[in-house]
C-alpha cells in the first residue's frame, strides 16, 4: 500500500475526528439543535437527553457516575476550574498545593497564579524517567495541603505517573487529588474509584473527538468535592460551569469515548507494536539516538527520541513530509529548550534535537516504515555534517569546551 | 518555516563536507557558535603558502538548514580565492545569495565569523613559522 503524503504523526497534539463520531454529531447542528437547558419543549428535551447520554458514555470510560461528568470547553478549562475552583473553595482549610515540574502549562500556570495570590505551591521534580512517585507525594503532604494535582501521563514523553498509588496516598491523608488525564484517557484503562481520583480533566480532541469540548470529572461522594466556579451565569453543570452546552461537541465526545472504550484494548496493542517498531528501527540504525522517558512505563502510542549532536530544526527540515512535534522550541521564535526534557536533566544540546512521534488510530505500518526510513536517512546525513559528533568521537567532552558563543 | 530553493539545495547536497588536518601548517581552522545556541560551525581552509590561494575548503555544521547552507556556500566561495579575497566575503552577500529571512541572518553572520576565524588561524600558524624557521624547515 502506498503511503499518502503528508503523514500525520502528531496525535498527542490533536487527533483526526473519527468519521463515526462526526456522523453522530451532525444531526445536532441542523435538526436537533435545541438548547439542553430549555425545559419547555421537545427540542430542549432532545438536546438534554443527548447530553446525558454522552455523560453516561464518558462516565463508562472512567468508571464514573454520569452525574459526576461536567462539560467544559476543553482540558485547559477543566484544569483551571479544578485547580482554582478547589483552591478557592477550600482556602479556609489550608493553602498548600502540590504539583510537579512536568505538568502541562494548563496546570503550571494556574498553580503559579495561585502562588501569586498567596498559596504555597510545592513543585515536585520527577526522576530521570520523568515519573512522579506516590512516595514523593506522601512526603510533601502537610496539614494545610488541600490539593494534589499530578498528570496521569506526560504529553511530551508519554511517561505514566504512579497515579493509583498517588490517589491512595491522597485518600489516606484526606487531600483532594486532581489528575490531568488528557493524554491518558481513551488510550489506557482508567477507573476513578480504583485510582482514588477526585477530579479528572480530559479533552475530546485527543481521543478522536472534536475540538472545543472537554470534561471535568468531579467526585460526588466520599468525598463530595465542591468547586468555586470560574464561569457564572445560569448555574449550568451543577452551578460549577455556567454557559449553554456545546451539544454537538458533547455528543461527539460521548461517541468518541464509547469507541475508545470498545476498541482500546486492541488499539493499545497495535499502537504499542508500531511504536516499538519505530523506536527499534531508528535506534538500531542511528546509534546516538536515545529514547526519552521510561522504556516500558509509557503510553503505547507516544515515543520521544533525542538526536544528540544534530540540531532539531535541521532534522525536521528533512522530515517535512511528516507532521511531527519537536521538543525544541527552536522552531519558534525563542531558543528555549523544552522545559519537560530539561526537567529530566537533559542537557541543552540534547533538548535541541528531540522529536515526539505521536501515533494514532489512523496510522498504518507502512507509514511507520516510511518514517523510520526518512528519520534514519536524515539523522545520518546530519551526523555526517556535525562537528560536535566529530569531537565526541575524538573523545572531547562537549561540556568542557569553551565555545565562542554569540 | 519556508526555506528558499537554494537553502534546500545546499542542505540536501552540501558542498565540501569533511575535515582537513587541523595540525598542518597550511590549514586554518575556525570554530564558531555554541551548542546551547543551536549553531556550531567548523570551517577549514588549505592555503598554498606561495600563492596565498585557498586550494581546499571543508566544513562541518551543527545547526538549522540555513546555517548548513551558509557554511556550505562559504566553502564554495572561498575555494580558489586568495586569503585576502576570502576575507572580504560579507554576511550580506550570503543573505542575498540564499535569500535568508531576517530570523536567519545570524546564520550568515556566523559563517562570516567562521571564515575570519579560519583565516586568522592560518595566519597565526604562518607567523609562527616565520618566527621559527627551523621548525618550518623540519616540515
Amino acid at each position: 500500500m502506498a503511503v499518502e503524503i503528508p503523514i500525520y504523526m502528531d496525535n498527542n497534539a490533536t487527533t483526526r475526528v473519527d468519521p463515526r463520531v462526526l456522523e453522530q454529531m451532525l444531526p445536532y447542528f441542523t435538526e436537533k439543535f435545541g438548547n439542553a437547558a430549555s425545559r419547555n419543549h421537545s427540542f430542549g428535551w432532545e438536546a438534554e437527553g443527548a447530553v446525558n447520554n454522552a455523560r453516561r458514555q464518558f462516565g463508562a470510560l472512567i468508571g464514573a457516575d454520569p452525574k459526576e461528568i461536567l462539560w467544559t470547553g476543553g482540558a485547559t478549562e477543566s484544569n483551571n476550574l479544578a485547580i482554582k475552583g478547589a483552591a478557592h473553595m477550600y482556602a479556609e482549610k489550608g493553602r498548600h498545593i502540590i504539583t510537579s515540574t512536568m505538568e502541562h502549562k494548563a496546570v503550571i500556570d494556574p498553580c503559579k497564579r495561585l502562588a501569586k495570590l498567596g498559596y504555597d505551591v510545592t513543585w515536585l521534580e520527577p526522576d530521570g524517567y520523568g515519573i512522579v512517585y506516590a512516595q514523593q507525594i506522601a512526603e510533601a503532604i502537610r496539614d494545610d495541603t488541600i490539593l494534589v494535582t499530578i498528570m496521569w501521563a506526560n504529553n511530551e514523553i508519554g511517561t505514566i505517573n504512579e497515579v493509583p498509588e498517588i490517589g491512595k496516598v491522597c485518600r489516606e491523608k484526606g487531600v483532594i487529588f486532581h489528575t490531568d488525564a488528557t493524554q491518558y484517557v481513551g488510550k489506557m484503562p482508567a477507573d476513578v474509584n480504583e485510582a482514588g481520583i477526585d477530579l479528572l480533566s480530559a479533552s475530546a480532541h485527543k481521543m478522536y473527538g472534536p475540538k472545543g469540548v472537554g470534561v471535568l470529572y468531579v467526585r460526588r461522594r466520599r468525598p463530595r468535592v465542591r468547586l468555586e466556579p470560574i464561569m457564572e451565569g445560569g448555574g449550568h453543570e451543577r452551578g460549577m460551569r455556567s454557559g449553554t452546552l456545546n451539544v454537538p461537541g458533547i455528543v461527539g465526545m460521548g461517541a468518541a469515548a464509547e469507541i475508545c472504550n470498545n476498541e482500546m484494548a486492541n488499539e493499545a496493542i497495535r499502537l504499542a507494536g508500531l511504536s516499538h517498531k519505530l523506536v527499534n528501527g531508528i535506534t538500531g540504525q542511528v546509534e546516538t539516538a536515545v529514547l526519552n522517558g521510561h522504556p516500558t512505563r509509557r503510553l503505547p502510542h507516544t515515543a520521544n527520541l533525542s538526536f544528540p549532536y544534530v540540531e532539531g530544526e535541521s532534522l525536521l527540515m528533512a522530515l517535512k513530509d511528516i507532521a511531527l512535534s519537536s521538543g525544541s522550541a527552536c522552531t519558534s521564535a525563542s531558543l528555549e529548550p523544552s522545559y519537560i526534557l530539561k526537567a529530566l536533566g537533559a542537557s541543552d544540546e540534547l533538548a535541541h534535537s528531540s522529536i515526539r512521534f505521536g501515533l494514532g488510530r489512523f496510522n498504518t505500518e507502512e507509514e511507520v516504515d516510511y518514517v523510520v526510513d526518512k528519520v534514519i536517512h536524515a539523522a545520518q546525513h546530519l551526523l555526517m555534517m556535525s562537528p560536535l559528533y566529530d569531537m565526541v568521537l575524538e573523545g572531547v567532552d562537549l561540556s568542557k569546551v569553551e565555545w565562542a558563543a554569540h | 518555516m519556508a526555506y528558499s530553493e537554494k537553502v534546500i539545495e545546499h542542505y540536501e547536497h552540501p558542498r565540501n563536507v569533511g575535515n582537513l588536518d587541523k595540525d598542518a601548517p597550511d590549514v586554518g581552522t575556525g570554530i564558531v557558535g555554541a551548542p546551547e545556541c543551536g549553531d556550531v560551525m567548523k570551517l577549514q581552509i588549505k592555503v598554498n603558502p606561495q600563492t596565498g590561494v585557498i586550494e581546499d575548503t571543508k566544513f562541518k555544521t551543527f545547526g538549522c538548514g540555513s546555517a548548513i547552507a551558509s557554511s556550505s556556500l562559504a566553502t564554495e566561495w572561498m575555494k580558489g580565492r586568495t586569503v585576502e579575497e576570502a576575507e572580504a566575503i560579507k554576511n550580506t552577500q550570503i543573505v542575498q545569495e540564499l535569500s535568508l529571512p531576517p530570523v536567519k541572518i545570524h546564520c550568515s553572520v556566523l559563517a562570516e565569523d567562521a571564515i575570519k576565524a579560519a583565516i586568522a588561524d592560518y595566519k597565526k600558524k604562518q607567523d609562527q613559522q616565520v618566527n621559527q624557521p627551523a621548525a618550518a624547515a623540519a616540515n
